[in-house]
Protein backbone atom coordinates (compact mmCIF):
# COMPACT_ATOMS: atom_id res chain seq x y z
CA UNK A 1 0.00 0.00 0.00
CA UNK A 2 2.43 2.42 0.84
CA UNK A 3 4.48 1.65 -2.02
CA UNK A 4 1.33 2.42 -4.32
CA UNK A 5 1.36 5.89 -2.18
CA UNK A 6 5.21 6.45 -3.50
CA UNK A 7 4.58 5.80 -6.86
CA UNK A 8 1.87 7.62 -6.61
CA UNK A 9 3.51 10.87 -5.17
CA UNK A 10 6.72 10.33 -7.53
CA UNK A 11 4.74 10.01 -10.91
CA UNK A 12 2.11 12.73 -9.26
CA UNK A 13 4.29 15.56 -8.79
CA UNK A 14 6.70 15.27 -11.68
CA UNK A 15 3.80 15.13 -13.91
CA UNK A 16 1.91 18.37 -12.36
CA UNK A 17 3.72 20.67 -14.20
CA UNK A 18 1.70 19.77 -17.21
CA UNK A 19 -1.52 20.68 -16.03
CA UNK A 20 -0.35 23.89 -14.12
CA UNK A 21 0.91 24.55 -17.20
CA UNK A 22 -2.23 24.03 -19.38
CA UNK A 23 -4.13 25.94 -16.58
CA UNK A 24 -1.74 29.01 -17.99
CA UNK A 25 -2.80 28.20 -21.33
CA UNK A 26 -6.18 26.86 -20.91
CA UNK A 27 -7.41 28.65 -18.18
CA UNK A 28 -6.33 31.86 -18.19
CA UNK A 29 -5.33 32.35 -22.01
CA UNK A 30 -8.28 30.67 -23.15
CA UNK A 31 -6.36 28.28 -25.76
CA UNK A 32 -6.42 24.88 -26.17
CA UNK A 33 -2.76 24.19 -26.49
CA UNK A 34 -1.64 21.17 -28.82
CA UNK A 35 1.98 21.90 -28.39
CA UNK A 36 2.16 20.13 -24.96
CA UNK A 37 2.37 16.29 -26.16
CA UNK A 38 5.57 17.18 -28.62
CA UNK A 39 6.97 20.02 -26.11
CA UNK A 40 6.79 16.99 -22.87
CA UNK A 41 9.08 15.05 -25.38
CA UNK A 42 11.11 17.98 -26.47
CA UNK A 43 12.30 18.61 -22.45
CA UNK A 44 12.91 15.18 -21.97
CA UNK A 45 15.15 14.78 -25.14
CA UNK A 46 16.74 17.49 -24.07
CA UNK A 47 17.47 16.78 -20.45
CA UNK A 48 18.30 13.32 -21.37
CA UNK A 49 20.88 13.86 -23.93
CA UNK A 50 22.38 16.51 -21.86
CA UNK A 51 22.70 14.62 -18.85
CA UNK A 52 24.25 11.76 -21.12
CA UNK A 53 26.72 14.52 -22.40
CA UNK A 54 27.27 15.10 -18.12
CA UNK A 55 24.94 17.96 -18.15
CA UNK A 56 22.29 17.28 -15.35
CA UNK A 57 21.36 20.45 -14.16
CA UNK A 58 22.43 22.58 -17.44
CA UNK A 59 19.99 19.90 -19.08
CA UNK A 60 17.08 20.93 -17.21
CA UNK A 61 17.37 24.77 -17.93
CA UNK A 62 18.05 23.75 -21.69
CA UNK A 63 15.13 22.18 -21.44
CA UNK A 64 12.87 24.59 -19.92
CA UNK A 65 14.25 27.18 -23.17
CA UNK A 66 13.64 24.78 -24.99
CA UNK A 67 9.94 24.24 -24.52
CA UNK A 68 9.52 28.21 -24.36
CA UNK A 69 10.98 28.48 -28.07
CA UNK A 70 8.06 26.04 -29.00
CA UNK A 71 5.54 28.72 -27.28
CA UNK A 72 6.89 31.12 -28.90
CA UNK A 73 6.78 29.21 -32.23
CA UNK A 74 3.22 28.18 -32.04
CA UNK A 75 2.28 31.81 -30.75
CA UNK A 76 4.01 33.44 -33.63
CA UNK A 77 1.89 30.92 -35.88
CA UNK A 78 -1.40 32.58 -34.06
CA UNK A 79 -0.72 35.86 -33.59
CA UNK A 80 1.24 36.63 -36.38
CA UNK A 81 0.64 34.36 -39.05
CA UNK A 82 -3.23 33.98 -38.46
CA UNK A 83 -3.68 30.20 -37.81
CA UNK A 84 -6.52 29.62 -35.49
CA UNK A 85 -4.84 28.38 -32.15
CA UNK A 86 -5.30 25.18 -31.56
CA UNK A 87 -4.36 24.24 -35.76
CA UNK A 88 -1.01 26.35 -34.18
CA UNK A 89 -0.18 23.89 -32.01
CA UNK A 90 -0.98 20.89 -33.80
CA UNK A 91 1.61 21.78 -36.53
CA UNK A 92 3.92 22.88 -33.72
CA UNK A 93 3.64 19.88 -32.26
CA UNK A 94 3.79 17.53 -36.30
CA UNK A 95 7.53 19.38 -36.49
CA UNK A 96 8.79 18.73 -32.71
CA UNK A 97 8.89 15.47 -33.83
CA UNK A 98 11.47 15.34 -35.93
CA UNK A 99 13.51 18.36 -33.69
CA UNK A 100 12.76 15.47 -30.86
CA UNK A 101 14.48 12.67 -33.21
CA UNK A 102 17.21 15.05 -34.31
CA UNK A 103 17.91 15.88 -30.63
CA UNK A 104 17.73 12.80 -29.86
CA UNK A 105 20.49 12.12 -32.39
CA UNK A 106 18.06 10.53 -34.84
CA UNK A 107 17.35 7.55 -32.39
CA UNK A 108 13.60 7.02 -30.87
CA UNK A 109 15.07 6.51 -27.45
CA UNK A 110 18.05 7.09 -25.51
CA UNK A 111 18.45 5.67 -21.92
CA UNK A 112 21.28 6.86 -19.51
CA UNK A 113 23.85 4.41 -18.06
CA UNK A 114 25.48 4.67 -15.19
CA UNK A 115 25.24 8.75 -15.60
CA UNK A 116 24.37 10.96 -13.46
CA UNK A 117 21.08 12.54 -12.97
CA UNK A 118 19.41 14.99 -10.73
CA UNK A 119 17.66 11.83 -8.98
CA UNK A 120 21.12 10.17 -8.43
CA UNK A 121 22.78 13.13 -7.51
CA UNK A 122 19.84 13.84 -4.91
CA UNK A 123 19.83 9.91 -3.78
CA UNK A 124 23.37 10.17 -2.54
CA UNK A 125 23.04 13.13 0.03
CA UNK A 126 20.46 10.40 2.19
CA UNK A 127 17.94 12.77 2.18
CA UNK A 128 14.74 11.43 2.52
CA UNK A 129 15.75 7.37 2.24
CA UNK A 130 13.49 5.19 0.08
CA UNK A 131 11.57 8.70 -0.82
CA UNK A 132 13.69 10.48 -2.07
CA UNK A 133 12.56 10.84 -5.71
CA UNK A 134 8.95 11.98 -4.28
CA UNK A 135 10.80 14.32 -2.14
CA UNK A 136 12.85 15.79 -4.64
CA UNK A 137 10.34 15.82 -7.73
CA UNK A 138 7.79 17.79 -4.65
CA UNK A 139 10.50 20.23 -3.49
CA UNK A 140 10.99 21.52 -7.29
CA UNK A 141 7.07 20.96 -8.20
CA UNK A 142 6.54 23.23 -4.78
CA UNK A 143 9.24 26.11 -5.43
CA UNK A 144 7.91 26.39 -9.31
CA UNK A 145 4.13 26.53 -8.63
CA UNK A 146 5.31 29.81 -6.09
CA UNK A 147 6.89 31.34 -8.65
CA UNK A 148 3.93 30.72 -11.44
CA UNK A 149 1.76 31.93 -8.88
CA UNK A 150 4.16 35.11 -7.91
CA UNK A 151 4.16 35.90 -11.60
CA UNK A 152 0.38 36.05 -11.91
CA UNK A 153 0.69 38.67 -9.48
CA UNK A 154 2.59 40.94 -11.34
CA UNK A 155 2.03 43.57 -13.89
CA UNK A 156 2.92 40.98 -16.85
CA UNK A 157 0.83 38.17 -14.96
CA UNK A 158 -2.44 40.51 -15.01
CA UNK A 159 -1.64 41.85 -18.91
CA UNK A 160 -1.68 37.52 -19.64
CA UNK A 161 -4.69 37.05 -17.15
CA UNK A 162 -6.60 39.68 -19.08
CA UNK A 163 -6.08 38.79 -22.75
CA UNK A 164 -8.07 36.03 -21.39
CA UNK A 165 -10.23 37.18 -20.12
CA UNK A 166 -11.32 40.38 -22.06
CA UNK A 167 -8.80 40.93 -25.08
CA UNK A 168 -11.27 44.32 -26.04
CA UNK A 169 -10.29 45.56 -22.56
CA UNK A 170 -6.25 44.78 -23.02
CA UNK A 171 -6.17 46.17 -26.45
CA UNK A 172 -7.72 49.62 -24.73
CA UNK A 173 -5.12 49.57 -21.92
CA UNK A 174 -2.80 49.42 -24.87
CA UNK A 175 -1.02 46.05 -24.46
CA UNK A 176 -0.54 44.30 -27.58
CA UNK A 177 -2.35 41.07 -27.10
CA UNK A 178 0.39 39.50 -29.57
CA UNK A 179 3.07 40.11 -26.71
CA UNK A 180 1.11 38.80 -23.82
CA UNK A 181 -0.24 35.56 -25.98
CA UNK A 182 3.44 35.08 -27.09
CA UNK A 183 4.93 35.43 -22.89
CA UNK A 184 2.28 33.03 -21.49
CA UNK A 185 2.91 30.63 -24.03
CA UNK A 186 6.40 30.46 -23.49
CA UNK A 187 5.37 30.22 -19.46
CA UNK A 188 3.33 27.65 -20.52
CA UNK A 189 5.08 25.33 -22.35
CA UNK A 190 8.60 26.01 -20.53
CA UNK A 191 6.43 24.39 -17.75
CA UNK A 192 5.75 21.17 -20.03
CA UNK A 193 8.78 20.75 -21.04
CA UNK A 194 10.42 21.15 -17.72
CA UNK A 195 7.60 18.47 -16.84
CA UNK A 196 9.41 16.31 -19.45
CA UNK A 197 12.75 17.02 -17.99
CA UNK A 198 12.46 15.57 -14.91
CA UNK A 199 10.51 12.39 -15.87
CA UNK A 200 13.45 11.84 -18.38
CA UNK A 201 16.01 12.02 -15.76
CA UNK A 202 14.15 10.19 -13.28
CA UNK A 203 13.51 7.03 -15.77
CA UNK A 204 16.59 7.46 -17.34
CA UNK A 205 15.45 6.94 -20.51
CA UNK A 206 13.37 8.74 -22.76
CA UNK A 207 11.33 7.94 -26.33
CA UNK A 208 10.31 9.67 -29.33
CA UNK A 209 6.53 8.49 -27.82
CA UNK A 210 6.14 9.26 -24.57
CA UNK A 211 4.29 12.16 -25.05
CA UNK A 212 1.29 10.92 -26.44
CA UNK A 213 -1.67 12.09 -25.06
CA UNK A 214 -0.17 13.52 -22.09
CA UNK A 215 -2.26 16.63 -23.05
CA UNK A 216 -5.16 14.97 -22.36
CA UNK A 217 -4.05 13.28 -18.94
CA UNK A 218 -2.53 16.90 -18.00
CA UNK A 219 -6.48 18.69 -18.65
CA UNK A 220 -8.26 15.05 -17.02
CA UNK A 221 -6.08 15.78 -13.33
CA UNK A 222 -6.38 19.83 -13.98
CA UNK A 223 -10.06 19.43 -13.91
CA UNK A 224 -10.24 16.57 -11.07
CA UNK A 225 -8.07 19.04 -8.76
CA UNK A 226 -10.57 21.99 -9.97
CA UNK A 227 -13.81 19.89 -8.51
CA UNK A 228 -12.22 19.08 -5.67
CA UNK A 229 -10.84 22.65 -4.71
CA UNK A 230 -12.82 25.01 -6.92
CA UNK A 231 -11.53 27.40 -9.32
CA UNK A 232 -12.42 30.62 -8.39
CA UNK A 233 -8.98 32.37 -7.40
CA UNK A 234 -5.46 31.99 -9.14
CA UNK A 235 -4.08 30.38 -5.70
CA UNK A 236 -6.94 27.73 -6.14
CA UNK A 237 -6.29 26.82 -9.66
CA UNK A 238 -2.62 26.76 -9.12
CA UNK A 239 -2.82 24.44 -6.31
CA UNK A 240 -5.55 22.50 -8.21
CA UNK A 241 -3.38 21.90 -10.92
CA UNK A 242 -1.20 19.90 -8.59
CA UNK A 243 -3.52 18.15 -6.35
CA UNK A 244 -5.32 16.88 -9.36
CA UNK A 245 -2.27 15.40 -10.84
CA UNK A 246 -1.34 13.48 -7.19
CA UNK A 247 -5.11 11.87 -7.09
CA UNK A 248 -4.82 11.28 -10.85
CA UNK A 249 -1.56 8.93 -10.51
CA UNK A 250 -2.70 7.45 -7.10
CA UNK A 251 -5.61 6.00 -9.27
CA UNK A 252 -3.52 5.23 -12.17
CA UNK A 253 -0.80 3.56 -9.21
CA UNK A 254 -3.34 1.56 -7.80
CA UNK A 255 -4.57 0.10 -11.03
CA UNK A 256 -1.06 -0.79 -11.58
CA UNK A 257 -0.50 -2.72 -8.62
CA UNK A 258 -4.01 -4.19 -7.69
CA UNK A 259 -4.25 -5.41 -11.46
CA UNK A 260 -7.57 -4.76 -11.31
CA UNK A 261 -7.76 -4.00 -14.74
CA UNK A 262 -4.68 -5.93 -17.29
CA UNK A 263 -1.73 -3.65 -17.61
CA UNK A 264 -2.59 -3.74 -21.50
CA UNK A 265 -5.92 -2.03 -20.71
CA UNK A 266 -4.69 0.69 -18.90
CA UNK A 267 -5.09 3.30 -22.38
CA UNK A 268 -8.90 2.54 -22.07
CA UNK A 269 -8.78 2.84 -18.37
CA UNK A 270 -6.86 6.50 -18.98
CA UNK A 271 -9.87 6.97 -21.58
CA UNK A 272 -12.70 6.32 -19.20
CA UNK A 273 -10.79 8.18 -16.01
CA UNK A 274 -10.46 11.30 -18.60
CA UNK A 275 -13.78 11.11 -20.12
CA UNK A 276 -15.29 10.77 -16.33
CA UNK A 277 -13.25 13.38 -14.95
CA UNK A 278 -14.51 16.15 -17.78
CA UNK A 279 -17.98 14.82 -17.13
CA UNK A 280 -17.69 15.81 -13.18
CA UNK A 281 -18.85 19.17 -13.80
CA UNK A 282 -21.83 19.07 -16.30
CA UNK A 283 -22.76 15.51 -14.23
CA UNK A 284 -22.73 17.95 -10.63
CA UNK A 285 -24.91 20.82 -12.97
CA UNK A 286 -27.57 17.80 -14.25
CA UNK A 287 -27.84 16.85 -10.72
CA UNK A 288 -28.43 19.77 -9.40
CA UNK A 289 -30.96 20.54 -11.88
CA UNK A 290 -33.03 17.43 -11.41
CA UNK A 291 -33.43 17.88 -7.47
CA UNK A 292 -34.23 21.61 -8.89
CA UNK A 293 -36.83 20.49 -11.11
CA UNK A 294 -38.36 17.67 -8.34
CA UNK A 295 -38.40 20.52 -5.27
CA UNK A 296 -39.93 23.26 -7.43
CA UNK A 297 -42.71 21.24 -8.82
CA UNK A 298 -43.31 20.70 -5.18
CA UNK A 299 -42.96 24.10 -3.93
CA UNK A 300 -45.70 24.87 -7.15
CA UNK A 301 -48.45 21.99 -5.49
CA UNK A 302 -47.92 23.81 -1.87
CA UNK A 303 -48.36 27.39 -3.70
CA UNK A 304 -51.62 26.07 -5.97
CA UNK B 1 -6.19 68.47 -30.56
CA UNK B 2 -7.93 66.64 -33.35
CA UNK B 3 -7.25 67.11 -36.44
CA UNK B 4 -9.50 64.68 -39.13
CA UNK B 5 -9.01 65.12 -42.81
CA UNK B 6 -10.34 63.67 -45.29
CA UNK B 7 -11.02 60.46 -44.00
CA UNK B 8 -13.28 58.02 -46.24
CA UNK B 9 -14.24 53.95 -45.26
CA UNK B 10 -16.04 51.81 -47.38
CA UNK B 11 -16.68 48.33 -45.72
CA UNK B 12 -16.62 45.30 -48.18
CA UNK B 13 -15.55 47.22 -51.20
CA UNK B 14 -16.17 46.13 -54.42
CA UNK B 15 -18.98 43.64 -53.63
CA UNK B 16 -22.62 44.16 -53.55
CA UNK B 17 -22.74 44.83 -49.72
CA UNK B 18 -20.17 47.50 -50.00
CA UNK B 19 -20.93 50.64 -47.60
CA UNK B 20 -19.32 54.10 -47.30
CA UNK B 21 -19.55 54.71 -43.91
CA UNK B 22 -17.46 57.53 -43.53
CA UNK B 23 -17.61 60.09 -46.59
CA UNK B 24 -14.48 62.10 -47.22
CA UNK B 25 -15.53 63.63 -43.69
CA UNK B 26 -13.11 66.62 -42.06
CA UNK B 27 -13.29 67.86 -38.37
CA UNK B 28 -11.36 69.78 -36.30
CA UNK B 29 -11.30 69.34 -32.00
CA UNK B 30 -9.96 72.37 -29.99
CA UNK B 31 -8.16 70.93 -26.77
CA UNK B 32 -11.33 71.16 -24.31
CA UNK B 33 -14.10 70.51 -26.78
CA UNK B 34 -16.84 68.62 -25.55
CA UNK B 35 -18.63 67.27 -28.37
CA UNK B 36 -21.84 65.30 -28.82
CA UNK B 37 -23.05 63.45 -31.59
CA UNK B 38 -26.63 62.63 -32.95
CA UNK B 39 -27.68 61.11 -36.02
CA UNK B 40 -29.27 58.52 -37.33
CA UNK B 41 -28.85 54.74 -37.53
CA UNK B 42 -25.80 53.56 -39.77
CA UNK B 43 -24.82 57.29 -40.06
CA UNK B 44 -21.55 56.84 -39.22
CA UNK B 45 -21.09 57.39 -35.63
CA UNK B 46 -19.62 54.44 -34.14
CA UNK B 47 -17.69 54.11 -37.60
CA UNK B 48 -15.33 57.21 -36.36
CA UNK B 49 -14.97 56.53 -33.61
CA UNK B 50 -13.14 53.19 -34.76
CA UNK B 51 -11.41 55.10 -37.27
CA UNK B 52 -10.08 57.47 -34.25
CA UNK B 53 -9.36 54.64 -31.99
CA UNK B 54 -8.03 52.35 -34.53
CA UNK B 55 -10.20 49.09 -35.08
CA UNK B 56 -9.54 49.72 -38.78
CA UNK B 57 -7.45 52.07 -40.89
CA UNK B 58 -8.93 54.20 -43.01
CA UNK B 59 -8.85 54.32 -47.16
CA UNK B 60 -8.13 57.74 -47.28
CA UNK B 61 -7.47 60.53 -45.48
CA UNK B 62 -5.23 61.56 -42.41
CA UNK B 63 -5.64 61.57 -38.69
CA UNK B 64 -3.87 63.94 -36.63
CA UNK B 65 -3.66 63.70 -32.87
CA UNK B 66 -1.90 66.30 -30.41
CA UNK B 67 0.50 66.58 -33.53
CA UNK B 68 0.76 63.38 -33.69
CA UNK B 69 -0.02 61.47 -37.35
CA UNK B 70 -1.74 58.46 -35.89
CA UNK B 71 -3.86 57.59 -38.96
CA UNK B 72 -1.32 54.13 -39.19
CA UNK B 73 -0.76 53.53 -35.40
CA UNK B 74 -1.85 50.38 -34.52
CA UNK B 75 -4.73 50.08 -32.12
CA UNK B 76 -3.08 49.18 -28.83
CA UNK B 77 -0.78 52.29 -29.58
CA UNK B 78 -3.21 54.55 -29.63
CA UNK B 79 -4.80 53.34 -26.89
CA UNK B 80 -1.96 54.98 -24.80
CA UNK B 81 -3.23 57.89 -25.88
CA UNK B 82 -7.16 57.71 -26.35
CA UNK B 83 -9.63 56.66 -24.13
CA UNK B 84 -12.47 54.82 -25.00
CA UNK B 85 -15.95 53.80 -23.39
CA UNK B 86 -18.62 51.54 -25.37
CA UNK B 87 -22.56 50.75 -24.71
CA UNK B 88 -22.03 47.59 -23.19
CA UNK B 89 -20.75 47.55 -19.73
CA UNK B 90 -19.03 44.35 -20.29
CA UNK B 91 -16.74 45.20 -22.80
CA UNK B 92 -14.72 47.94 -20.23
CA UNK B 93 -13.44 45.77 -17.37
CA UNK B 94 -12.26 41.98 -17.20
CA UNK B 95 -15.01 39.87 -15.45
CA UNK B 96 -12.81 37.29 -13.73
CA UNK B 97 -10.03 39.78 -12.32
CA UNK B 98 -10.26 41.60 -9.10
CA UNK B 99 -11.17 45.30 -8.97
CA UNK B 100 -7.78 46.20 -8.07
CA UNK B 101 -5.93 44.31 -11.17
CA UNK B 102 -8.57 45.65 -13.37
CA UNK B 103 -7.46 49.40 -12.16
CA UNK B 104 -3.71 48.14 -12.47
CA UNK B 105 -4.47 47.43 -15.99
CA UNK B 106 -5.19 50.72 -16.36
CA UNK B 107 -1.76 52.06 -15.17
CA UNK B 108 -0.03 50.55 -17.48
CA UNK B 109 -1.97 53.18 -19.69
CA UNK B 110 -0.48 55.98 -17.61
CA UNK B 111 2.82 54.88 -19.45
CA UNK B 112 5.12 55.35 -16.21
CA UNK B 113 8.44 53.24 -16.60
CA UNK B 114 7.77 50.60 -13.91
CA UNK B 115 9.15 47.30 -14.90
CA UNK B 116 6.63 44.06 -16.23
CA UNK B 117 7.47 42.97 -13.00
CA UNK B 118 6.47 45.14 -10.63
CA UNK B 119 3.51 43.96 -7.89
CA UNK B 120 0.54 46.25 -6.82
CA UNK B 121 2.04 47.93 -4.03
CA UNK B 122 0.62 49.50 -1.06
CA UNK B 123 0.73 53.15 -2.77
CA UNK B 124 -1.33 52.54 -5.67
CA UNK B 125 -4.04 50.81 -3.56
CA UNK B 126 -4.65 54.02 -2.06
CA UNK B 127 -4.91 56.03 -5.25
CA UNK B 128 -7.26 53.10 -6.44
CA UNK B 129 -9.54 53.63 -3.20
CA UNK B 130 -8.90 57.53 -3.18
CA UNK B 131 -10.91 57.52 -6.91
CA UNK B 132 -13.03 54.75 -6.70
CA UNK B 133 -14.87 56.97 -3.51
CA UNK B 134 -15.41 59.26 -5.80
CA UNK B 135 -17.77 57.10 -7.72
CA UNK B 136 -19.70 57.23 -4.12
CA UNK B 137 -20.90 53.29 -5.35
CA UNK B 138 -18.74 51.62 -2.41
CA UNK B 139 -16.42 50.53 -4.44
CA UNK B 140 -13.45 51.68 -2.60
CA UNK B 141 -14.09 48.67 0.40
CA UNK B 142 -14.59 46.02 -2.23
CA UNK B 143 -11.19 45.86 -4.18
CA UNK B 144 -10.71 42.43 -3.97
CA UNK B 145 -13.68 41.15 -5.35
CA UNK B 146 -14.23 40.11 -8.78
CA UNK B 147 -15.54 42.67 -11.63
CA UNK B 148 -17.97 39.83 -13.23
CA UNK B 149 -19.96 40.14 -9.69
CA UNK B 150 -20.75 44.28 -10.22
CA UNK B 151 -23.68 45.63 -11.66
CA UNK B 152 -23.87 47.30 -15.33
CA UNK B 153 -23.76 50.34 -13.73
CA UNK B 154 -21.26 49.64 -11.35
CA UNK B 155 -18.95 48.24 -14.11
CA UNK B 156 -19.24 51.52 -16.30
CA UNK B 157 -18.32 53.49 -13.78
CA UNK B 158 -15.29 51.50 -13.22
CA UNK B 159 -14.34 51.57 -16.77
CA UNK B 160 -14.38 55.55 -16.72
CA UNK B 161 -12.53 55.54 -14.33
CA UNK B 162 -10.11 53.16 -16.00
CA UNK B 163 -10.16 55.55 -19.28
CA UNK B 164 -9.45 58.63 -17.41
CA UNK B 165 -6.95 56.51 -15.10
CA UNK B 166 -4.54 58.85 -16.72
CA UNK B 167 -5.47 61.88 -18.61
CA UNK B 168 -6.04 60.96 -22.35
CA UNK B 169 -5.62 63.51 -25.06
CA UNK B 170 -9.21 62.44 -26.52
CA UNK B 171 -12.29 60.27 -24.45
CA UNK B 172 -14.82 58.40 -26.91
CA UNK B 173 -18.00 57.82 -25.25
CA UNK B 174 -20.02 55.86 -27.51
CA UNK B 175 -23.36 55.72 -26.04
CA UNK B 176 -21.77 54.82 -22.55
CA UNK B 177 -24.57 54.95 -20.70
CA UNK B 178 -27.39 53.88 -23.21
CA UNK B 179 -27.52 49.83 -21.87
CA UNK B 180 -28.20 51.04 -17.96
CA UNK B 181 -31.44 52.09 -15.61
CA UNK B 182 -32.09 56.03 -16.02
CA UNK B 183 -31.26 56.39 -12.69
CA UNK B 184 -27.63 54.41 -12.72
CA UNK B 185 -27.22 56.22 -16.33
CA UNK B 186 -27.65 59.46 -14.77
CA UNK B 187 -25.17 58.98 -12.16
CA UNK B 188 -22.53 57.67 -14.72
CA UNK B 189 -23.18 61.09 -17.16
CA UNK B 190 -22.76 63.31 -13.77
CA UNK B 191 -19.26 61.11 -13.05
CA UNK B 192 -18.37 61.31 -17.01
CA UNK B 193 -19.37 65.34 -16.44
CA UNK B 194 -16.94 66.12 -13.76
CA UNK B 195 -14.41 64.21 -14.89
CA UNK B 196 -14.21 65.41 -18.05
CA UNK B 197 -14.51 69.39 -16.19
CA UNK B 198 -11.85 68.82 -13.97
CA UNK B 199 -9.21 67.34 -16.15
CA UNK B 200 -9.82 69.46 -19.13
CA UNK B 201 -10.29 66.74 -21.43
CA UNK B 202 -11.54 67.10 -24.83
CA UNK B 203 -14.40 64.25 -25.33
CA UNK B 204 -16.66 63.18 -27.95
CA UNK B 205 -19.71 61.33 -27.03
CA UNK B 206 -22.33 59.54 -29.40
CA UNK B 207 -25.89 59.79 -27.39
CA UNK B 208 -29.45 59.07 -28.91
CA UNK B 209 -30.79 61.50 -26.43
CA UNK B 210 -31.69 65.24 -27.95
CA UNK B 211 -31.84 66.88 -24.95
CA UNK B 212 -28.68 65.66 -23.30
CA UNK B 213 -27.10 66.33 -26.46
CA UNK B 214 -27.45 69.73 -26.26
CA UNK B 215 -27.29 70.41 -22.41
CA UNK B 216 -24.28 68.54 -22.49
CA UNK B 217 -20.38 69.97 -23.69
CA UNK B 218 -19.73 72.91 -25.99
CA UNK B 219 -20.23 71.42 -29.16
CA UNK B 220 -22.88 69.19 -31.36
CA UNK B 221 -22.36 67.42 -34.23
CA UNK B 222 -25.44 65.88 -36.59
CA UNK B 223 -24.31 62.78 -38.57
CA UNK B 224 -25.71 61.72 -41.71
CA UNK B 225 -24.49 59.44 -44.51
CA UNK B 226 -20.77 59.22 -43.42
CA UNK B 227 -20.33 62.64 -42.90
CA UNK B 228 -20.96 65.64 -40.30
CA UNK B 229 -23.76 67.34 -41.75
CA UNK B 230 -24.12 70.14 -39.01
CA UNK B 231 -21.89 71.70 -36.52
CA UNK B 232 -23.25 73.50 -33.58
CA UNK B 233 -21.40 75.75 -31.69
CA UNK B 234 -20.95 78.68 -29.79
CA UNK B 235 -23.88 81.30 -29.77
CA UNK B 236 -25.83 79.53 -32.37
CA UNK B 237 -25.85 76.48 -29.87
CA UNK B 238 -27.46 78.52 -27.07
CA UNK B 239 -31.43 78.64 -26.14
CA UNK B 240 -31.26 76.04 -29.22
CA UNK B 241 -34.19 73.40 -28.60
CA UNK B 242 -34.98 69.93 -29.92
CA UNK B 243 -37.30 70.86 -32.60
CA UNK B 244 -34.75 73.16 -33.73
CA UNK B 245 -31.84 70.79 -33.73
CA UNK B 246 -34.36 68.60 -35.85
CA UNK B 247 -35.19 71.52 -38.32
CA UNK B 248 -31.94 72.33 -38.79
CA UNK B 249 -31.35 68.00 -39.78
CA UNK B 250 -34.09 68.70 -42.14
CA UNK B 251 -32.82 71.80 -43.89
CA UNK B 252 -29.29 69.98 -43.88
CA UNK B 253 -29.59 66.42 -45.29
CA UNK B 254 -33.36 67.27 -46.70
CA UNK B 255 -34.88 64.21 -44.78
CA UNK B 256 -36.47 63.26 -41.07
CA UNK B 257 -34.05 62.11 -38.10
CA UNK B 258 -34.24 58.76 -38.33
CA UNK B 259 -33.19 56.85 -35.29
CA UNK B 260 -35.68 54.62 -34.12
CA UNK B 261 -33.94 55.08 -30.30
CA UNK B 262 -33.95 58.66 -30.66
CA UNK B 263 -37.34 58.42 -31.79
CA UNK B 264 -38.15 56.31 -29.06
CA UNK B 265 -36.56 58.57 -26.13
CA UNK B 266 -38.07 61.93 -27.47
Amino acid sequence: MLFILQTALELGFLYSLVPLALFISFRILNIADMTTDGCFVLGAAVSVTMAAAGHPFLGIVCAMLSGACAGIVTAFLQTRMGVPSILAGIITNTGLYTVNLMVMGWSSNVSLLKTETLYTIFKKTGIGKSWNEAILSGLIVILVAALVFAFLGTRLGLMIRASGDNIDMVRASSINPAFTITVGLAVANSLTALSGALVGQYQSTTDINSGTGIVVVALACLIIGETCLGKKTILKGVIAAILGSLIYRTIYAIILYTKVIPVQGLKLMTAVVVALAIFAPTFKDWLAFQKQKKTAGKRGQKNA
Amino acid sequence: MLDINHISKTFHPGTISAKTALNDLSVHLAPGDFVTIIGSNGAGKSTLFNAVAGSFYVDAGTITLDGRDITYLPEHKRAKIIGRMFQDPLKGTAPNMTIEENLALAYVRSGEKSSLFSTLKKKDKDIFRERLALLNMGLEDRLKHPVGLLSGGQRQALTLLMATMSTPKILLLDEHTAALDPGTAEKVLELTKHIVEKDHITCMMITHNMHQALELGNRTFLMSDGNIVLDVKGEERKGLTVDDLLDKFRQGTGKDLDNDRILLST
